[in-house]
């Protein structure tokens, strides 16, 4: 498109930091497909790549070769396998919002799913990628913790059974493996009440400060996001819970199980404050 | 029809819509390249050594050595430079520039930079370098003080904020030739064209010929008033040395990290009141951060505390202001300039001195609020067009306010008002020496305007043009604009502080009815197929009465006031201190809308604005840089942290206007804040610092 500003002028191409011309992507069709080249190459998948965007975007990227699996159709289905909820890796939040199955089965991941970003993010951004990604803010990760979800990892030749609990190391690590793709998230049957609060910067397009979710029953599981390098169950607090103790002394037992920290977004007191307010309040709600 | 007063199409609004509308981005010239600027990465300190760690083939590489006139933005003093020489004195200054064709290769050049470092200061209140300071003095204050039945004390502190236009900071520099001299030419994201000729000279010297052309303008909120002369004169030093167009278009962190920000600042009141609530006294001390060089800061500071008593009456008023250095990125420019600060401060005072005190809040307003006739701190005496009383009415009254406030008692709900005012136009005598020009060109179609004021979205064009349009009886879609060139336009002052329709339109009102006697009832077509092209060019004559003296700060500080009231309706959530605003209405006055859906807008946005200050936009600075300083972030409100907005826009002309306006840019941009945190207040949280985040409310203790 040209026009005339004083004199020639054309319309530019757009530019991020990384050098986009140093990037290599290939597409795969099939599950089979993707898994072959990963066994024979080392490429990062791209998915909806709502978060590698964004690194692409601010020069922090360092992976060049990648693997794009959005057109992987059979990664996408939502369905039951017996009594378990089964989540394809690329379920995006729009279809987890509009999935009577999720609904029925596990309503707090529709409520997750539907402060996630905005529309177009909800549009793109996928299930798998948020537990990849292994962000402490990722906000499906407390849900998956507090119903005991399952990472299904699969390579060329075998696949994992990870529970998410288990399936992070540390501050944005996991065990999954260069030629692993995570396929599926699988959630056993959820007995209690579930309950969800999101405390992100703003009313929306905002990383949480403070994430928490639970499920109300003999033994209560709660998990919050945002108060440690991972998301984390809370057993201890769950226990004394369990075994009857009042909620004042569950929030005790709490403020010493967290260990929030001060960042850009907020401050150790104030996760500690509201974390422990939160619990109250899921008290309160599912009693 | 008559355009003034209707909602006219925007001048600029189809090529905004379609996307034809050209940014600083969308153009390119042949053989241009790309300009990077290399920038410290130390708070304070001196540099050492530069080595370049890359192939330098290829690169335009610039530093102070090659600037062959003055390494100085000229503005009011010539402080800061356009590259390091040897002292660093912030984060994120410039200290070399390279351009390359291949804008990858660019941004993956590193330079290598070593400094001696020096122990940097950060904190204002430490600082012992002051840039300017004021004193205001009405009265007796001291006195009036000792007297006071009761004295009412508060410290309060607002933070940085940044502009977050939608369009980062961005110029080219194209190389020309005029008359056989080598010159240069500016487009780029400009409020004020003019600034950047000036600083320019400053830096070639008089002699490259140099013209500024704006390109379309992405926002501006006062951010584009004093750096784009900054990055101006980085690309055009590149693009005399390559003989190349270079255009540097900063991504949002960096412009996050390297531009101007709102001043912080804390302010201190003692206020002495009467038993039945009369302000009897004020002391205000107001302390402004200027960072790391003066720019804009003695101007800033002063509106600040022309306003920073409110829009009340008080014989005894003493108002200390001072900005000191410090070494963070120069603060400058930003919508309300200085007054959101203090406005904020003594709105939060009355209401803790209506507190005190054991009267509404709302009632010791109206016991204190200007009428006409009453003279403000500075003495000026004000006139007809004083609305605090009727704004102040009118907002309590339509939102039900004392029954409503009453009703929300024990629960997490509650009302908040804040009464402001801002004077239009540049302070004192500044109209008069600014001696602002307009012109109006006739065209064989209609007319042109020809005016250096900026379309940055407030709609410039569009008013104007209805202005030109009525005053001289032709239809709108006969005026056009012209894209304001230095070379072409006449110079009609910067694009700021309110007075781009009131001041410039009111000199556009005059060459209209001085063309119009000249058309003697001609069409501008007839009178152009008979006679020819002629222009009417004229200066802006302020209104005769206004005496100001700079010295001593006494005497007519504007000529005239917007006045507004807000009240806040918000709901705080008991676990988390989030705020959610509910409603917001805003009852505003600003002589007489030209353009009732621009005003309106201007209104919407500035409340936006006013109320991200007030509870969501954190400058996060961590070794005197902004840490956040990302949209991620740095969170400004979306649609759905803003509340429902009831505008109501009240009339009360200004004889010196146009169509009797007075300036409205600013204005919304000081109510929100104080209105929210007086909300706040009425639940419990006795918040005296914006912003207002739940953090900061969590640690709040209770008023009750
Ligand atoms: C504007 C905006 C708002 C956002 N808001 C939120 C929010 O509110 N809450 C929130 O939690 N997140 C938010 N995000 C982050 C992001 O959208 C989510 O984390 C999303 O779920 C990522 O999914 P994706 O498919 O886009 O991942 P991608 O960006 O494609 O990938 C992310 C990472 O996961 C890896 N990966 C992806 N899929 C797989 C797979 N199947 N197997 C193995 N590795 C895989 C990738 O290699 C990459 O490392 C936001 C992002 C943006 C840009």
């Amino acid at each position: 498109m040209a026009r005339n500003v004083g004199r020639q002028c054309v319309r530019e191409r757009d530019a991020v930091r990384t050098a986009i011309s140093g990037l290599e992507v290939r597409r795969a069709a099939s599950l089979g497909e993707a898994l072959s080249i990963l066994r024979d190459d080392q490429r990062t998948p791209i998915a909806g790549a709502t978060d590698l965007y964004v690194a692409l975007n601010f020069g922090t990227l360092e992976p060049r070769r990648f693997l794009d699996i959005w057109a992987v159709n059979e990664l996408r289905d939502i369905s039951m396998n017996g009594k378990t909820l089964v989540l394809g890796a690329l379920a995006t939040y729009t279809s987890l919002i509009r999935s009577p199955l999720v609904e029925r089965h596990l309503p707090m991941l529709v409520e997750a799913s539907r402060q996630v970003g905005g529309p177009q993010i909800q549009n793109r951004g996928t299930l798998g990628g948020n537990v990849a990604n292994a962000s402490p803010a990722g906000d499906s990760l407390p849900v998956l913790a507090a119903v005991d979800a399952v990472v299904v990892l699969r390579s060329a030749d075998t696949e994992r059974r990870i529970p998410l609990t288990k399936f992070y190391t540390g501050y944005r690590a996991t065990v999954m493996r260069p030629n692993e793709l995570i396929v599926a998230i699988e959630i056993p049957p959820v007995e209690g009440r579930q309950w969800f609060r999101k405390v992100g910067t703003r009313a929306a397009q905002a990383i949480s400060k403070i994430v928490v979710a639970g499920v109300r029953a003999a033994v209560p599981r709660i998990a919050f996001g945002s108060v440690a390098p991972t998301v984390v169950r809370v057993p201890e607090t769950e226990r004394s819970l369990a075994s009857g103790a009042t909620i004042d002394e569950a929030a005790r037992v709490l403020s010493r199980e967290i260990v929030p920290i001060d960042d850009i977004r907020s401050t150790a007191e104030y996760r500690m404050r509201v974390a422990t307010n939160l619990l109250r309040r899921f008290w309160i709600e599912t009693g | 029809m008559p355009a003034v007063g209707t909602s006219v199409a925007r001048k600029d609004g189809i090529g905004k819509a379609t996307g034809s509308a050209l940014y600083a981005d969308d153009i390119t010239f042949p053989g241009m390249i790309h300009g990077r600027t290399i920038r410290s990465t130390i708070p304070r300190g001196r540099v050492k050594s530069i080595r370049f760690d890359f192939d330098t083939d290829g690169f335009t590489i610039v530093d102070w050595h090659d600037i062959v006139g003055r390494n100085s933005v000229d503005l009011i003093e010539k402080d800061q430079p356009f590259l390091v020489e040897s002292e660093v004195r912030h984060m994120a200054e410039p200290i070399l520039l390279l351009a390359h064709e291949d804008r990858e290769r660019l941004n993956a050049a590193h330079v290598e930079i070593e400094y001696e470092e020096e122990t940097p200061l950060f904190d204002p209140e430490q600082s012992t370098v002051v840039f300017k300071k004021i004193d205001i003095m009405k009265g007796n204050p001291a006195g009036a003080l000792a007297s006071a039945d009761l004295v009412v004390e508060g410290t309060y502190r607002t933070g940085h904020q940044e502009h977050v236009y939608i369009e980062p900071n961005g110029v080219i520099a194209v190389p020309e030739d005029v008359d056989g001299k080598k010159g240069v030419a500016i487009f780029g994201s400009v409020q004020c064209p003019f600034y950047v000729i000036k600083a320019l000279r400053c830096l070639f010297g008089a002699h490259p010929p140099i013209r500024v052309i704006q390109t379309e303008t992405g926002g501006g909120f006062g951010g584009k008033e004093e750096y784009p002369s900054m990055i101006a004169g980085h690309a055009a030093m590149l693009a005399l040395k390559s003989g190349r167009p270079v255009k540097i278009i900063y991504d949002r962190a960096e412009d996050m990290i390297a531009t101007t920000k709102r001043h912080p600042a804390i302010v201190r009141h003692r206020t002495g009141v009467t038993r039945d609530g009369h302000i009897v006294a004020m002391d205000i001390d107001v302390l402004m951060d200027g960072g790391a060089y003066v720019t804009l800061s003695p101007v800033v500071l002063s509106r600040g505390c022309i306003h920073a008593a409110g829009p009340y009456r008080c014989d005894n008023v003493n108002i200390r202001g001072r900005t000191v250095f410090t070494n963070t990125p120069p603060n400058g420019a930003f919508r309300g300039f200085g007054a959101p600060q203090t406005e904020f401060a003594v709105e939060v005072q009355m209401e803790r001195i209506a507190e005190a005190l054991g009267i509404d809040s709302v009632e010791v307003r109206r016991i204190n609020a200007l009428r006409p006739g009453d003279t403000t701190a500075t003495g000026q005496k004000l006139r007809e067009d004083t609305s605090a009383l009727m704004v102040l009415d009118e907002a309590v009254r339509r939102t039900d306010f004392l029954r409503k406030r009453e009703g929300y008692r024990g629960t997490n709900r509650a009302l908040g008002l804040s009464l402001f005012y801002h004077g239009a136009g540049f302070t004192g005598s500044g109209e008069l020496s600014l001696k602002s020009k307009a012109r109006l060109d006739l065209t064989p179609t209609g007319v042109r305007i020809a005016t250096g004021s900026t379309e940055i979205g407030q709609g410039t064009r569009t008013t104007h043009a209805q202005i030109v349009s009525d005053s001289l009886g032709i239809p709108y879609e006969d005026v056009e604009v012209a894209q304001p060139d230095t070379a072409r336009v006449a110079d009609s002052g910067p694009t700021v502080a309110s007075r781009t329709c009131m001041v410039v339109g009111k000199i556009l009102e005059e060459c209209a009815h001085e063309m119009k006697e000249r058309l003697n009832g001609l069409s501008p077509a007839e009178y152009h197929t008979r006679h020819g092209a002629f222009s009417v060019e004229r200066m802006y004559a302020p209104p005769d009465w206004i005496k100001w003296d700079d010295a001593t700060y006494r005497g007519d500080a504007y000529a005239t006031y917007g006045w507004g009231c807000d009240v806040a309706e918000i709901e705080v959530d008991p676990d988390t201190f989030e705020v959610r605003p509910l409603k917001l209405t805003a009852v505003q006055e600003f002589g007489r809308p030209i353009h009732p859906a621009l005003a309106q807008g201007q209104i919407e946005g500035g409340t936006a604005q006013g109320l991200g200050y007030a509870l969501l936009e954190r400058v996060v600075m961590r070794n005197g840089a902004m840490a956040n300083a990302q949209l991620t972030n740095y969170t400004i409100p979306t649609t759905l942290d803003m509340p429902e907005l009831d505008v109501v826009m009240l009339e009360n002309p200004y004889p010196g206007g146009p169509f009797g306006a007075k300036g409205l840019g600013e204005l919304p941009m000081d109510g929100p804040a104080p209105a929210v945190v007086n909300a706040l207040r009425w639940l419990g949280f006795d918040v005296r610092e914006i912003p207002a985040t739940p953090e900061l409310i969590a640690g709040c203790t209770a008023t009750a």
